[in-house]
């Protein structure tokens, strides 16, 4: 069961059936997409926190809050990353803020509820792998 | 990168510098086409101008394992403001991928009068140039293509087959792993992979990505691509020569290399790729 600010979202992006509107609504969360701040990393970004199998060069990070939530921060390199940012976006807006249990549980599946038809399978595996990175960033929070 | 016309092509006309695109963005008698993997690129910005043709949607067959007909491309040439006399200026993502492929298809249509923007969407957006977020609209053109003519530059399984029994030069632009059969599909797209892996019997392995510069998208000159083909891979251009990959998309960015930019006389381009023959019963195959 996904966490209800993620489940929220879904919701909405179910009710555009029309890749058209799909595509714009896609886009104005990759242009509220923020990259991770310099108090979190810098340039050149550890590789370890580099998201496998995203071929829009992403890194992920999961900074532990004092209230034992996780706040998630992303850069994406490649300059045509478009998928990339909206995703990113999408991820910081609805988990940011919840405890490392409730992002682990999300499902890779949640890329293709949110793109659809708008994305090729080359680019969806490559987000399931920045789904797949926050989970394991949360699992290692938690641990 | 070195100036095109330096680079010696057989054709060099084929190709386009993102200057010369520039210097033509209000040309009327030039419609750039953007052509992309990432559906969502186009719409994120592109060039000032430019109209987006998908290759899903616009230039395959929605039912059948084809390309559209005569009357589904004139309406797609009306569509985006093209005459038979236009030229069109192909760009797009992961190095040209997909405006190759789609300068492919438009060549199935007789539209002669195209060129690729060298580079593509990479070079222009390395160089800082502009995009635009802006649909441009055109009047709608009334198109008069011939009817689809593949048998110059498109081969079908039974001629790959007539072909591979007469020994004839076959190139594989997969992955190594895909050409070794270690890969049932290219790496990260697991639903067009095939029941048996391999490669076409007598294939040369030549990944598609070796003919371009990888810091700018552009083509390596002729000398290097003559060195990749011919020299190290003992192809002949006046040899019949076919292509293939998975699903025709990566080898027709190597049939535009053999063809236009060194000149090899007869090359086509085998659609049915691996997604057809590492499935089909009792053909011949190589580990």
């Amino acid at each position: 069961m996904n966490p209800p600010s993620l489940q929220k979202l879904l919701d909405t992006f179910a009710m555009f059936p029309d890749p058209a509107d799909r595509i714009e609504l896609l886009l104005s969360y990759a242009d509220r997409f923020k990259e991770v701040p310099p108090d979190v990393a810098r340039r050149p970004f550890d590789k370890s926190h580099q998201v496998p199998q995203c071929e829009s060069d992403a890194y992920a990070w999961a900074v532990k809050q004092p209230d034992g939530t996780l706040a998630l921060h992303f850069a994406v390199e490649n300059p045509s990353g478009v998928s990339a940012k909206a995703l990113a976006a999408i991820l910081q807006k609805t988990l940011s803020g919840l405890g490392p249990e409730e992002i682990e549980s999300i499902s890779p599946e949640i890329v293709e509820q949110i793109f659809r038809q708008n994305i090729s399978m080359g680019k969806g595996l490559g987000l399931m792998g920045m789904v797949n990175a926050v989970r394991a960033l949360a699992a290692r929070a938690r641990s | 990168m070195s100036q095109i016309l330096d680079r010696h092509y057989a054709n060099p006309d084929v190709l386009v510098s993102t200057d010369w695109v520039a210097e033509h963005l209000t040309d009327p008698k030039t419609r750039i086409v953007e052509s992309n993997e990432d559906t969502l690129l186009y719409a994120a910005g592109h060039i000032s101008g430019a109209v987006h043709v998908d290759w899903t949607s616009d230039l395959n067959d929605q039912v059948r394992r084809d390309y559209v007909g005569r009357d589904a491309f004139n309406a797609l040439m009306s569509r985006i403001g093209v005459t038979r006399e236009t030229t069109v200026v192909l760009y797009g993502d992961r190095n040209n991928w997909w405006a190759c492929y789609a300068f492919w298809v438009f060549q199935l249509f007789g539209h002669t009068n195209a060129k690729v923007m060298d580079g593509g969407r990479l070079k222009w957006e390395k160089e800082g140039r502009p995009l635009t977020r802006e649909v441009p609209q055109y009047p709608a053109t009334s198109y008069h293509a011939p009817e689809r003519k593949d048998a110059a530059i498109r081969a079908f399984r039974e001629e790959v087959l007539a072909h591979v029994q007469r020994h004839g030069q076959l190139v594989d632009v997969r992955s190594p792993e895909e050409f070794s059969g270690t890969r049932l599909h290219m790496p990260e797209y697991p639903n067009e992979g095939a029941m048996r892996g391999g490669h076409i019997p007598g294939a040369r392995s030549i990944p598609w990505a070796r003919a371009v510069n990888t810091e700018d998208g552009t083509f390596k000159s002729a000398e290097e691509l003559r060195a990749l083909y011919m020299e190290q891979n003992g192809l002949s251009p006046r040899n019949e020569t076919i292509a293939y990959c998975r699903i025709g998309e990566r080898s027709s960015h190597t049939w535009f290399a053999l063809k236009y930019l060194l000149g090899f006389e007869n090359v086509r381009n085998y659609d049915g790729s691996w997604t057809e023959w590492g499935n089909m019963v009792g053909v011949p195959i190589e580990k």
